[in-house]
Order: C-alpha cells, then sequence, then structure tokens
C-alpha cells in the first residue's frame, strides 16, 4: 500500500495554501485516515504556525533528507488527531538543501509507515520547491483566487502540472487535478466586482472541488494556530469539509456561494 | 433586464472585463506552451546562421509550432530585408 500524495500548490503566493494544506490534513484525519503534511517551503516556514505546532519542532524536512534526523524524530504528531502528523521546513537559506532524490526517499519512507496520505505544502512560484512539491504527486489542488494575476498563474502551474511532474515523465495517468477557488465574496460577484465560479471554471477549462468563502475566521483560526476546517460554526471550515469529501469521492453541492440575506436582528441592529 | 435598463447604461461590471482579458491572454499562453523553451535559443542560433548571408533583424524571424490532430508542425519565416538579392553575400542591408 502506498501513500496518495496531494500537492496544494497555486502558483501566485497568499492565495491560502497553507490555510488549505492544514485544513485538507486535518479533514483526512478526522475521516481515519493517517495523514502526514509537509511543508516544502525550504527558509520560510509557516505550516507549523498555522498547525499551531510551532514551538514543538525539533527536526524538519532537510535533517531528514540529509540523514541528520530520522523520518520518526522529524515527524510532529498533532495534539488533537493521532493520525495526523506535521513535518516542518527547514529554516536554512539553502535553496538546493531539497533533492528530487531525497523527496523521493522520505515520501518512500511516509508509505512505509502505513501512512494514506502525504498533503504537500508547495511554496509560491514555479521555482526549484514548488517543482519539488508538485514531481511526485497523484493528485494536485490548485488554490485559486477569483483574481486575475491568480487565475493566470494557476493556468501555468496547470500547466506544469501536466508536463513537469513524475506521471507526466513517464507516461503515466495523469495527475488528477482539483482546482479550489478560495477567498469567494458571493456579494462582491452578485455586483459584478469579482469573477464567479463559473466564469473561473470557464477560463481554466477545469471545475472546481470547492469553493471557500472569504472569511473573518481564516484569520482567527490562524492566530490561534488551529486549521479553519475545526471551526465547524464557521463557513470557511464546512467548506473545507465538504472540499475533504469531495477528494475522498463523495458528491456534495457547492455552498455558500449566495449572499447572505441579513436576519430581522441584524437589519435593526445592524452587523 | 428591466425596462428602464437602456436609460441607466452603465460602465461594463469589471469582473467582465476580467473574464476577457483572461480568456484572450490565458489562450495566448497556453498556445505557446508546450516545447516553447528551446525556441528562443533557436530563434538567436537561425539568426547567426542567416547573418552569414543576409543581413537580418532578429524581429524578421518568426517561429511557432502548431499542434494539428497530433502533429506538430514548426513554422519559420524570415522576412528578407528589401534589397537582398538571392546568392548574394552578406549585402549591406538597412
Amino acid at each position: 500500500m502506498t501513500a496518495e500524495i496531494i500537492v496544494v500548490t497555486s502558483g501566485k503566493g497568499g492565495v491560502g495554501k497553507t490555510t488549505t494544506s492544514a485544513s485538507l490534513a486535518t479533514g483526512l484525519a478526522i475521516q481515519g485516515k493517517k495523514v502526514a503534511v509537509i511543508d516544502f517551503d525550504v527558509g520560510l516556514r509557516n505550516l507549523d504556525l498555522i498547525m499551531g505546532c510551532e514551538r514543538r519542532v525539533v527536526y524538519d524536512f532537510v535533517n531528514v533528507v540529509h540523514g541528520e534526523a530520522t523520518l520518526k524524530q522529524a515527524l510532529i504528531k498533532d495534539k488533537r488527531y493521532e493520525t495526523l502528523y506535521v513535518l516542518a521546513a527547514s529554516q536554512t537559506r539553502d535553496k538546493d538543501a531539497l533533492t528530487q532524490e531525497g523527496v523521493e526517499k522520505v515520501l518512500q519512507g511516509l508509505s512505509e509507515e502505513g501512512f494514506d496520505y502525504v498533503v504537500c505544502d508547495s511554496p509560491a512560484g514555479i521555482e526549484k520547491g514548488a517543482h519539488l512539491a508538485m514531481y511526485f504527486a497523484d493528485h494536485a489542488v490548485v488554490v485559486v483566487n477569483p483574481e486575475v494575476s491568480s487565475v493566470r498563474d494557476s493556468d501555468r502551474i496547470l500547466g506544469l502540472l501536466s508536463s513537469k511532474t513524475r506521471r507526466a515523465e513517464k507516461g503515466e495517468d495523469a495527475i488528477k487535478q482539483h482546482l479550489l477557488l478560495t477567498r469567494y465574496n458571493p456579494a462582491r460577484v452578485a455586483v459584478g466586482e469579482m469573477l464567479s465560479v463559473k466564469d473561473v471554471e470557464d477560463i481554466l477549462g477545469i471545475s472546481v472541488v470547492g469553493v471557500i468563502p472569504e472569511s473573518e475566521n481564516v484569520l482567527a483560526a490562524s492566530n490561534s494556530g488551529v486549521p479553519v476546517i475545526l471551526d465547524e460554526t464557521s463557513h470557511a471550515g464546512q467548506a473545507y469539509t465538504d472540499t475533504v469529501a469531495r477528494l475522498l469521492g463523495e458528491e456534495r453541492p457547492l455552498r455558500f456561494l449566495e449572499v447572505q440575506k441579513k436576519g430581522f436582528f441584524q437589519r435593526v441592529f445592524g452587523g | 433586464m428591466g425596462i428602464l435598463d437602456f436609460l441607466k447604461r452603465r460602465p461594463e461590471p469589471s469582473a467582465v472585463v476580467a473574464k476577457e482579458r483572461l480568456r484572450i491572454i490565458v489562450a495566448q499562453e497556453r498556445s505557446t506552451r508546450g516545447a516553447p523553451d528551446y525556441l528562443p535559443l533557436l530563434r538567436n542560433e537561425l539568426l547567426e546562421v542567416i547573418k552569414k548571408y543576409v543581413h537580418v533583424d532578429i524581429e524578421a524571424i518568426n517561429i511557432n509550432v502548431e499542434r494539428d490532430s497530433g502533429h506538430e508542425i514548426l513554422e519559420l519565416s524570415v522576412a528578407l530585408p528589401e534589397n537582398s538579392k538571392p546568392g548574394s553575400t552578406a549585402p549591406v542591408a538597412g
């Protein structure tokens, strides 16, 4: 049994890759899967903060690649879910710290340890780190904002996924590509100020696996180091839960695409 | 569409503009994707060879890769300067 490798990527920075990686990994663990989530952003470690384990990082991804620590030593066990582990990025400034062989060795090690899923949190850009994060993937979640530069960059990434990855080079079945639209604001879409789900799907020629509404809860969740999927009252959290279910093959309708109508009390008292 | 809509013609919503711009640029970038990495280099080397015989500018060389039902066609066109004569070696051209 080999682990399914999911890369969370985007090209453009700041669109919600790490937020998404943390929530998808946590969601898969909630479903009973054994999951490792790896931060590929060498030099700019951040996933540990979003997962809330920043003070427990002893060894990192590069230490394992260089044989300075074992995989078991470097994997940080989540405090909330027994089957969820984090592998932090190194803070070295050496960009060549990761190699293709090294990454392959770590992914193989995780398969041997019985992991069901490995979520690879890609750095922004299309440089080496992003290339390594996507190279071995079976699934790709392309995070996109309804905004021109993000949409254009995701098209570029979709092109790279279908040409510069192991599956493409070996002529195997293509990586399964999933589009995740984040920071969606139905009110702005309604007045024509923001690209709609359909607009983005039309331009990129691929349908979305989920739509995460813009939400104050995302910042609150990152402030406290709790993946937003665990905030069950928030629409963003619920939308991530739906996305995880869809990734696992379940069919669920998209939610939170309509403008929320304010209730009587909200209209009277504001809010 | 309301009856009075034509009375208050508003500018196009910015999302419509965004979609149209993206549609065009994405199509353009997809058409040059695939085998573009060596094209700039090929263009430069071709220029060196052509320059031995005719004085042309790099802009005069156009290279395109077209895909058509499984076939790939490398299309190359060189616009020769007006006063170049076939067979003449390296004329001083404008």
